[in-house]
């Protein structure tokens, strides 16, 4: 056993994992926002995610021959995704949880699902009707590339960073820097502004911040909006990762974000952004389970291939609720009867 | 609204016969290619034509929905029952295979609601992996009965791992001893130390692992049987199967809902959504017992000689006999499902279910044992599915992962909630609207699209998620208590709305006007009732 190939291959993997774990956060941000609210679990979250994802691709493939800087086309389709993913997710609340707002839970949960169901067969009609379904992003140029061009100090990083097995991508380290960007202005509305504070109180007792003077179905609309803005740029970061995506493709990365969620404690923001980067790094070890194996010489883990990486998330996701249903950072509560 | 109380429907016997008369003829001439190439050319166009078809269809089935509604004579309401079922439908299904094959379809996917209804509808419990139980059903007797069994022992002979009769016994000491073992720490009183959670887990773990061993012994033993078995195994079998699968079904159910019931409502219902996943995947990815996605096929039925007999007096062809068979199976099951749901709505237990449906802490408070409870309530509604899905299996006789997606879990419980959820006749008749619409309207309609040159993608034979969200959205939003209500339900999802009027008649004034209102078609049904409930607001 080559423990120099072992450590390198799993520094590398861990690396991936961490950059995948970090569009993971962005998602589950959304899921625990509007958990914290309304004790809702948006499922149709998945594919307000999906809807920047989609929005992303539109804008790359308009401006694929605008003659303007890639990185002024990318922060073009961030914006546009925020925009467009935010109004939706406000839309969504607007029609289809707000008249349950004193339904018994199930029911607005069904509608979630019911909403996710349509989301997902309006998309697929929408670019269907262009002749498309599964949608590669036209990158600008440079993007793709492996990690920086010619500068040589930074080659030289670059070389450091192949030498201890990473891989890195410039669009992957644009993927960290705009979601450690996106987390910290979310940090900063939520615990440093008037509307974050509102937020916060309408999570903690809906009624009495009421009477506080605080109106709390649009800070409710606040939080679908903020959520989903973020919904829209994991969607667009997800795309940058993947390259192809389709009108059905929300549903996985949306339940492992919602696993990411659930695992950090739900209604947690810490909470979502460290099981976030978990489950990425878990879902990676768990998609090289049989190249590990080989390395370690152990026969038995080669079936293990990515085919199980998603129900990984999900056995993961049963031995959290049973062991720890708070998650790692989220508070008890006692229901009051 | 302010219909008087004292009013009752009139009797509409004779109207009853008269639509059933109607529509049966239709539906006989527009199944039976000569008759219908005897009839005039104009009416010959309009009959022949795929969508008028499965509407003459549905217009059949109503009647069944008519006799169970209105006011009629028993005698006459019987009649049409026994007439409709027995006669007329499988007269249609000699003429043409299709409508056997909806009317499987339709008792497979009613059994379903039904079993989905005593978790949701009844125990409140929200769950979105119910197809993984049908899946349970579905292999165990694609397995056992097509050539897939003589592919696994070939495998446990040629890998046999040294297993053999030693082991079998070893095997098998381990599970008596375990199970034994099991039961005696089970039986202790006093406090639950951490060394009695310890052995018992331990125990636990002995057990599966005993019966691994005597499982992978009586594969090794098995294997010089192989050869014999390339057909699968004999099909009088089926019987015991039959059972096994009910049996199998309601295992996996409760091993599926130990570690998960102690959850609330939403976390419940994404575990059994992942979980539901994870046997699609182990289905998906277990080639060696399930061949992978490429699905197990040919897969047999019973044997029954007497039933082909009979059927061969009735002009039935070769291949139809399976489908009769199929057929009546899948009545009588659905006769025994519906009875026991009726005695279970009833009981002791139905009503514990009520109870945690309401109100999880109150019901613990009053005494009703939770896991337990909810246990028997998944084990129930996963057996249906079980024996359901070996039925679906010996249909089709062709299994694959691609049955068992998400998205049929969603269509099971989209029925559920458009009959309305606790509701028998309700789930039956969801049931029954969203598989004519799956199976029938859709694809009659996708054919006419496409000769419209309409674009591939808004087929509507393809739109089945976007029909399945909006029949959810629009239920919950503007009649969450479904197209036929239980009672109770109804009475407390419409608490306060309306104080004047005693709620039981005006529901019953509801419920009357649902059915001659023709809810067949989802989306028109819900638009009427959206208006509907608006002008009450």
């Amino acid at each position: 056993m080559d423990v120099q190939a072992l450590l390198s291959f799993l520094v590398g993997v861990v690396v991936s994992g961490l950059v995948l774990g970090f569009v993971y956060a962005i998602i589950a941000l959304g899921y625990t926002m509007v958990y914290g609210v309304l004790q809702l679990i948006n499922f149709a979250h998945s594919e307000v995610f999906i809807t920047g994802a989609v929005v992303g691709f539109e804008v790359f493939r308009v401006l694929a021959t605008a003659p303007i800087n890639g990185y002024l086309k990318l922060i073009i389709a961030l914006l546009s995704a925020m925009i467009i993913s935010g109004l939706l997710n406000v839309l969504i609340e607007r029609l289809a949880y707000r008249p349950l707002r004193n339904a018994p839970r199930l029911v607005p949960l069904i509608t979630a699902i019911g909403v996710s169901l349509i989301l997902q067969d309006l998309l697929r009609i929408l670019e269907g009707f262009q002749g498309r379904f599964d949608l590669t992003y036209t990158l600008p140029q440079g993007f793709s590339n492996t990690f920086c061009g010619s500068t040589s100090s930074c080659a030289a990083f670059g070389s450091f960073l192949s030498g201890i097995g990473v891989q890195l991508q410039i669009k992957e380290v644009i993927l960290v820097v705009v979601a450690v960007l996106m987390l910290a202005l979310l940090n900063y509305i939520v615990n440093y502004t008037r509307m974050g504070r509102a937020i916060r109180a309408v999570a903690q007792d809906r009624v009495t911040a009421g009477l506080m003077g605080i109106d709390s179905n649009r800070m409710i609309s606040l939080t679908f909006l903020i959520g989903g803005a973020l919904g829209g740029v994991s969607g667009v970061l997800f795309g940058l990762k993947f390259g192809t995506i389709n009108a059905y493709s929300g549903f996985d990365p949306g339940i492992v974000a919602f696993t990411a969620a659930v695992l950090g404690g739900i209604g947690s923001i810490p909470g979502a952004v460290l099981g976030g980067l978990v489950l990425g790094v878990i879902q990676n070890l768990i998609g090289v389970t049989n190249i590990l194996g080989s390395l370690l010489g152990i026969a038995n883990l080669q079936s293990i291939d990515a085919s199980y990486q998603r129900i990984g998330a999900f056995i993961l996701l049963v031995v959290i609720l049973i062991v720890k249903p708070t998650g790692l950072l989220g508070r008890s509560n006692t229901e009051k009867v | 609204m302010s219909a008087p109380t004292s009013v009752r429907p009139p009797d509409r016997t004779a109207l009853l016969l008269t639509i059933a008369a109607v529509t049966s003829l239709l539906m006989l001439v527009s199944q039976h290619s000569e008759w219908l190439a005897a009839l005039p050319a104009g009416l010959q166009n309009i009959l022949g034509n795929s969508l008028v078809r499965s509407l003459v269809l549905t217009l059949f089935l109503a009647n069944l929905l008519f006799a169970y509604r209105w006011r009629a004579q028993t005698w006459a309401k019987l009649l049409i029952g026994t007439v409709c079922l027995l006669l007329i439908l499988p007269w249609a299904g000699r003429d043409n295979s299709a409508v056997f094959d909806l009317a499987i379809q339709i008792g497979i996917f009613a059994a379903l609601s039904l079993g989905l209804n005593i978790v949701v509808g009844l125990a409140g419990l929200l769950d979105l992996g119910y197809i993984a139980f049908f899946a349970v059903g579905a292999y165990v007797w694609s397995i056992v009965g097509s050539g897939q069994l003589s592919k696994i022992l070939t495998y446990y002979g040629a890998n046999s791992g040294g297993a053999g009769t030693g082991s079998l016994l070893l095997g098998l000491l381990i599970t008596l001893a375990t199970a034994a073992s099991l039961l005696w720490i089970r039986r202790q009183k006093g406090a639950r130390t951490r060394l009695a959670s310890f052995s018992f887990a331990l125990a636990a773990f002995g057990l599966v692992a005993g019966l691994v061993l005597v499982a992978r012994s009586i594969m090794v033993l098995a294997a010089p049987q192989a050869a014999a078995l390339s057909s699968g195994i004999n099909g009088n079998f089926f019987w015991l199967f039959l059972a096994l699968a009910v049996l199998a079904a309601a295992i996996v159910g409760i091993l599926i809902g130990l570690p998960v019931l102690r959850l609330k409502g939403d976390y419940l219902a994404i575990i059994t959504l992942g979980l539901g996943e994870v046997i699609r995947v182990l289905a998906n990815n277990l080639t060696l017992y399930t061949n992978g996605s490429q699905g197990i096929t040919p897969i047999g039925s019973a044997p029954v000689p007497w039933l082909d007999a009979i059927a061969a007096q009735l002009g039935f062809s070769e291949d139809q006999y399976n489908l009769l068979f199929l057929y009546l199976l899948v009545l009588v099951l659905i006769g025994i499902i519906i009875m026991v749901n009726i005695r279970l709505d009833r009981s002791r237990i139905g009503r514990a279910w009520i109870a945690i449906r309401e109100d999880e802490v109150a019901a613990q408070a009053m005494g009703v044992p939770l896991v337990r409870t909810k246990l028997i309530a998944f084990a129930t509604g996963a057996s249906f599915a079980g024996a359901m899905g070996m039925i679906f299996a010996a249909k089709q006789t062709f299994v694959s992962p691609e049955s068992f997606i998400l998205n049929e879990s969603i269509g099971v419980l989209s029925m559920v909630i458009l009959g309305g959820m606790g509701s028998i006749p309700g789930v039956i008749l969801g049931a029954a609207v969203v598989t004519i619409l799956k199976l029938s309207v859709l694809p009659s309609l996708g054919e006419i699209t496409a000769t419209l040159n309409l674009p591939q993608q808004v087929n509507p034979n393809q739109l089945q998620r976007l029909i399945f969200g909006t029949i959810l959205v629009l239920m919950m939003l503007f009649r969450p208590e479904g197209l036929l209500p239980s009672r109770r339900q109804a009475m407390v999802l419409h608490e306060g709305e309306e104080d004047n009027a005693p709620s039981a008649s005006s529901i019953g004034a509801d419920s009357e006007r649902d059915a001659t209102a023709e809810p067949y078609s989802a989306g028109e049904a819900t638009r009427k009732d959206d208006e509907r409930t608006g002008g009450e607001r």
